[in-house]
Formats: C-alpha cells, sequence, structure tokens
C-alpha cells in the first residue's frame, strides 16, 4: 500500500514529515475559522473590506515587532488594536462625515499599510518586512498552532450566536435595527471576528494573503450551492481542499508554500466558475427538453 | 610739530603693528594649517559593519569611519536613506566587499556624487568560490530582491577565511596611503601589528578545530554564508537558503532538508544574527538535532554584544562551534580569549 503513487502523492508527504503534519493542522484550523466568516462577509457584500482589514492590521503587526522582534504574542496584539483602530475609526468617519463607510475604510487602510511598511523599514532590512508580509506556514511553532486553534474556536462560538442577527442584517437591516439592540452588537462583534481571524491567518500566511483563505472559498462555494448551511460548510471543505492542494503543489513542485494555497484556491474558483450550478456556463447551458413538453 | 611727531609715531605704530599683525597671522596660518593637515581625519565609509572595523584597525585616530549597514543588520537587502547617501558624497574614501554582496553601493556612492576612491577590497583575493546554491532553491525563485547582479555567481562571504581578510587589511592599508601620503608609516606600523593578530587567530581557529572527530564536522546554518570557513578549516556547511536569498521556502525544500539532515549525520543546527530563526526551530522539531547558538555571519553585533570587531566575531563563532561540535565526553577543548 505505501508503494501506491497514490500514496506516494498524497500520503507520504504529510506521513514523512511532521512540519507539513503541523502546516496542514494550521491551515485547517483556519479553515475552519476563517471559512464562514468569509461566507458572511461575502453575503454581506463586505469582501473587499476583509482585504483592506487584513492590510490594515499590519502596522499594529509592524510596531509589535519593533518593541518584541518576532514574538507571537506581541504581534498578534498589536494587529489586533490596529484593526480594531481601523474598524471604529472607519465606521465613526463614515457617520460622522460625507465618505460612506467603504471609502473611508479604503483611506485608512492605504495610510495604515504605508505606516506598517514604514515602521517594519525602520527596524531591520528587507528580510524581516517580507515575513511580515508572506509569513511562513512551513514553520508553526506550538504557539501559532494554538493560537490558530483557539481563534478557529472562538470564531464559531461567536458565528453561533451572531448567525441570526446577521443573515437578517444581511436581507432586513432596518427591520432588524427597528426591533432589535443586537444589529449594532452583531455588527461590530463580527467586524472583530474577522480581525481575530485575520490576525491568527497572517501568522501563516502573511498579510497579503491571509485573507486568501476567507474569500476565495466563499465565493466558491457560493456558486454550487444557495442555502446557508450548505454554503457554510462547503466553503470550510473547499478552503481545507486548497490549504491540502496548496502543501502538495509545494511539495512536489517546489513552489513557495503561502502563495501555492493561495493559488489553489484560485484554481478551486476557477473550476466553480466554470462548472457549477451558479457558475458561467451551467445557467447558460441550453436546458435539456423534458420528454412531455 | 607735535602733529608731525605724532603722524610720524602714528606711521611707525602702525607700520609695526601691520608688521605684527602680518606676523602673527602668517604665524597663525602655519600653526592652523599644521593642525588642519594633522587633526583632519580621513572620512571612510564602509559598506557594513565588519569592513568598518578592518578600517578602523588598520587607519586609527587617522580616519573617522562609518558603515552604512551596522551591527545586526543584513547588508544583502540594505535599504539606503537620504542621509546614507549624504555621507557617501562628503566622504574620501568608499570600501566596499564586492562579489554581489554589495552592488547598491557602487550605484549609490555615483549617484551620490562622490568623487572620491572606491575601493572593493575582493578584487585582489586568490581565489573565490563559486554560489553553491545551484541545489538550494535560492537562485532558481529568481532575483526577487535588488542584491545586485550577484558578482557573476560568486560567493561574497569571503571574511570567513581569515586569510583573505589578511588580503582586504593590505587592500585597506594601501589605499587609505595613496590618499594620505603622510599618514603611510602610521597605517603600515597599524597593519602589521593587526596582520600579526589575524595570524594568531588563523592558528588558534585551526587548532581548535583539528581537535574535532570526523563524524561531527557536518552543521547545517541559515543561509550560506560560511563555505569559505568551511573550506579553509574543515567543516562541512550546509545550508537551507543560498547565499542572498531567503524568500519564502518551498515543502520540498525543506523536505530535501530534513532528508539530508538525517542522511547525513548533521551535528548541529546553527541560528544566525541577522535570519529569522523560525525554519531552523523547524528542523530542530522535526530532527530532534540541537541547536548550537547562535553565530555572527555578515554583521558585527551592537558594542556591547559578543562580537563587536572582527577579530571578536571570529572567535566568538568558533567559541560557538566547538561547543556544539565537541564530543560530549570530552573536557571543554579550549579556555574562551577574551576579546
Amino acid at each position: 500500500m505505501h508503494d501506491t503513487a497514490l500514496y506516494t502523492l498524497f500520503m507520504a508527504p504529510f506521513a514523512d514529515f511532521a512540519f507539513l503534519r503541523r502546516a496542514l493542522a494550521g491551515t485547517l484550523a483556519l479553515s475552519v475559522g476563517a471559512a464562514p466568516i468569509g461566507v458572511l462577509l461575502l453575503l454581506r457584500r463586505m469582501s473587499l473590506m476583509g482585504d483592506a482589514m487584513s492590510h490594515a492590521i499590519l502596522p499594529g503587526a509592524a510596531l509589535g515587532y519593533l518593541a518584541f522582534g518576532l514574538s507571537l504574542w506581541a504581534m498578534t496584539l498589536g494587529g489586533l488594536v490596529a484593526g480594531l483602530a481601523v474598524v471604529f475609526a472607519a465606521g465613526w468617519v463614515s457617520r460622522s462625515s460625507a465618505l460612506k463607510e467603504e471609502a473611508s475604510l479604503a483611506t485608512f487602510y492605504l495610510v495604515s499599510l504605508a505606516a506598517g511598511v514604514m515602521i517594519v523599514s525602520l527596524k531591520g532590512g528587507q528580510l524581516d518586512l517580507l515575513h511580515v508580509l508572506f509569513g511562513s506556514v512551513l514553520a508553526l511553532d506550538d504557539a501559532s498552532l494554538y493560537l490558530m486553534a483557539g481563534v478557529s474556536t472562538l470564531s464559531l462560538l461567536g458565528l453561533a450566536m451572531l448567525i441570526r442577527p446577521l443573515v437578517m442584517d444581511c436581507f432586513e437591516p432596518a427591520f432588524l435595527r427597528h426591533r432589535s439592540r443586537w444589529s449594532g452588537l452583531a455588527h461590530y462583534g463580527f467586524l472583530l471576528l474577522v480581525v481575530f481571524n485575520l490576525v491568527a491567518a497572517f501568522h501563516a500566511l502573511g498579510t497579503l494573503m491571509a485573507v486568501g483563505l476567507m474569500i476565495l472559498p466563499a465565493a466558491s462555494a457560493r456558486l454550487w450551492t444557495q442555502r446557508l448551511t450548505p454554503l457554510l460548510a462547503l466553503s470550510i471543505g473547499l478552503a481545507f481542499l486548497s490549504s491540502l492542494g496548496g502543501l502538495l503543489t509545494s511539495f512536489h513542485t517546489d513552489a513557495p508554500a503561502g502563495p501555492a494555497i493561495v493559488l489553489c484556491g484560485g484554481l478551486v474558483y476557477l473550476v466553480s466558475l466554470l462548472g457549477a450550478p451558479h457558475g458561467l456556463i451551467r445557467p447558460r447551458w441550453p436546458a435539456r427538453r423534458h420528454l412531455a413538453s | 610739530m607735535h602733529a608731525f611727531y605724532f603722524f610720524q609715531c602714528g606711521i611707525l605704530r602702525h607700520r609695526g603693528a601691520a608688521v605684527f599683525a602680518r606676523a602673527l597671522g602668517v604665524g597663525a596660518l602655519l600653526f592652523f594649517t599644521a593642525l588642519g593637515v594633522q587633526a583632519k581625519p580621513l572620512e571612510v565609509v564602509a559598506s557594513f559593519s565588519l569592513l568598518a572595523d578592518l578600517v578602523k584597525q588598520v587607519g586609527g585616530e587617522r580616519v573617522l569611519v562609518s558603515a552604512l549597514a551596522g551591527p545586526d543588520t543584513d547588508a544583502h537587502h540594505f535599504q539606503a536613506r537620504p542621509s546614507d547617501a549624504r555621507r557617501l558624497g562628503q566622504a574620501d574614501i568608499i570600501v566596499m566587499n564586492g562579489l554581489g554582496f554589495d552592488d547598491w553601493m557602487s550605484r549609490l556612492a555615483r549617484s551620490s556624487g562622490f568623487s572620491g576612491v572606491l575601493l572593493t577590497v575582493s578584487d585582489g583575493l586568490p581565489y573565490r568560490l563559486k554560489d553553491e546554491s545551484g541545489h538550494a532553491h535560492g537562485h532558481s525563485q529568481g532575483h526577487r530582491h535588488a542584491h545586485g547582479s550577484a558578482g557573476q555567481g560568486y560567493d561574497p562571504h569571503a571574511w570567513q577565511d581569515v586569510a583573505n581578510v589578511r588580503v582586504y587589511v593590505q587592500a585597506i592599508a594601501q589605499a587609505l596611503s595613496t590618499r594620505d601620503p603622510e599618514g603611510r608609516a602610521a597605517y603600515e606600523a597599524r597593519a602589521r601589528f593587526f596582520l600579526a593578530e589575524l595570524d594568531r587567530l588563523d592558528t588558534d581557529i585551526r587548532t581548535a578545530l583539528n581537535q574535532l572527530p570526523e563524524e561531527r564536522r557536518t552543521v547545517l546554518i541559515q543561509h550560506n554564508a560560511f563555505a569559505y570557513f568551511g573550506q579553509a578549516y574543515g567543516l562541512r556547511i550546509l545550508a537551507i537558503t543560498g547565499t542572498a536569498n531567503h524568500a519564502e521556502a518551498s515543502a520540498s525544500h525543506l523536505a530535501r532538508l530534513v532528508r539530508l539532515i538525517q542522511k547525513e549525520g548533521v551535528a548541529a543546527l546553527f541560528l544566525e544574527n541577522v535570519r529569522d530563526d523560525r525554519l531552523i526551530q523547524s528542523l530542530q522539531r522535526e530532527t530532534g538535532v540541537r541547536i548550537g547558538g547562535r553565530l555572527y555571519s555578515d554583521a558585527l553585533s551592537a558594542p556591547q554584544g559578543p562580537a563587536p570587531t572582527y577579530v571578536c566575531l571570529m572567535r566568538h563563532n568558533l567559541s560557538v562551534f566547538v561547543r556544539a561540535l565537541a564530543p560530549a565526553e570530552d573536557a571543554p577543548v579550549k579556555a574562551q580569549t577574551p576579546c
């Protein structure tokens, strides 16, 4: 059994190398936490906001790095504070000025990204900047794994509590605001979960690609089904599939691991676009004539 | 009558005063010129901290040397600031390593309007090692970073062999003497003194490493900075990344390294002062091979650290190697030489 091509291709890398098993465990934890969040971002039309926020956490992580070096807790805490600050600042600006939320968020995230790059350049050379931008999924230590597992547990619990107000907010925001005080709480609670997931993901995949495991699987899943529960489950499955595929690709073709995972997610998306029921082709395919008609 | 007398006295006084003033002026001019010739040091800017230390050893008080890439800074990917360009423009001599390590230096010198002497210390080396990162994923990843033209594929870390640093020192002494002929005697004397110290260092390294048994001579380091050291003093150096590249690792490369570590009997893994520790720690978890310590590869340490000068850096690295590689049953191989 150990000699079959299938085993060598799919199982052997993980059986032989602990660092690949850790990478798989970390990305599985990320998938479970981030993909459902991505679905909700998609449904609430906030997908680009997820991307913006992944850059907004950079100056906080950079400050943590400046003060404590490549310390997990310092960078996580810094990233969290920066992400939340940008979220609240953008929300406040959008309510107090002529700019809508997406515009104010765009301004804040651009400023934060530049500030983050500048802060990192202050301390060291380009190497450190690259590690912050790209993460290091093949070098996850125990602390990082615990962080990712903890965040994904937190996400699941948070989503379980907030799913109903959030979904209702997607479709009938006025109704929800009218009927319950949960609307504001749900919105900010959700944003908090987004920031947590991004901060956890950025250690593995870096700020540039942390949002990759959030949006791509969600978008792909959306092309397959319209119902919420299958949507959530399928997004987790596709995220995990992308991670697995990315790690195996990195192993067999010597490609860097982080980008391989996100590109795999892109491949899944492409396949979904072409082959899924709600993608590009199937809705336009001429329907088979039913015998009766 | 009195007026004329006074007038004559006045002229006399003026003339005397004029002569006196002129004498004073000439004397002051000579004095300050002499002072200036002695007191104004040569301004030398080196590309990185190690070269700056070598220049300081040779030049002493006659030079004012600074480095662009300071202690604990990665010079492969140095980002220059406007103040650096300004410093270069005012320098008398620029010292760089060459071989692709610091090509940004020559570009920066050109753009800063530098008009002095640009010394590339590796020009006179008797031998160069080829960049051995063919098998590593370093160069196959492409040159994403501006580490220059890669010096025709040579490994630039020549300073890890003390014999090469002798060549560096002689080149530096020559350049300083050419630019400042009055100081030639001083430079040559200091260079002779420092070369003697380098000879002692070389002997000590050979003595210490010759005592290691054959099976304890393979090590793994973060980036391929010790090839010259390995070749000169008899260690087998493996590296995670090539001589300059350290972009994203791929899973297959790490897997190859794990197998290599297990097959080749690597005795210890080593961290570096200018590199990220996580990949080495990942390999340590995977293979169980211990981490022997932190080496100083491409930069000196801060003044209060263990490697503030070149000689200290080499002695510190030597003691890290010896402590990690000496067989457990031996008594400590040599006392640490304070530096």
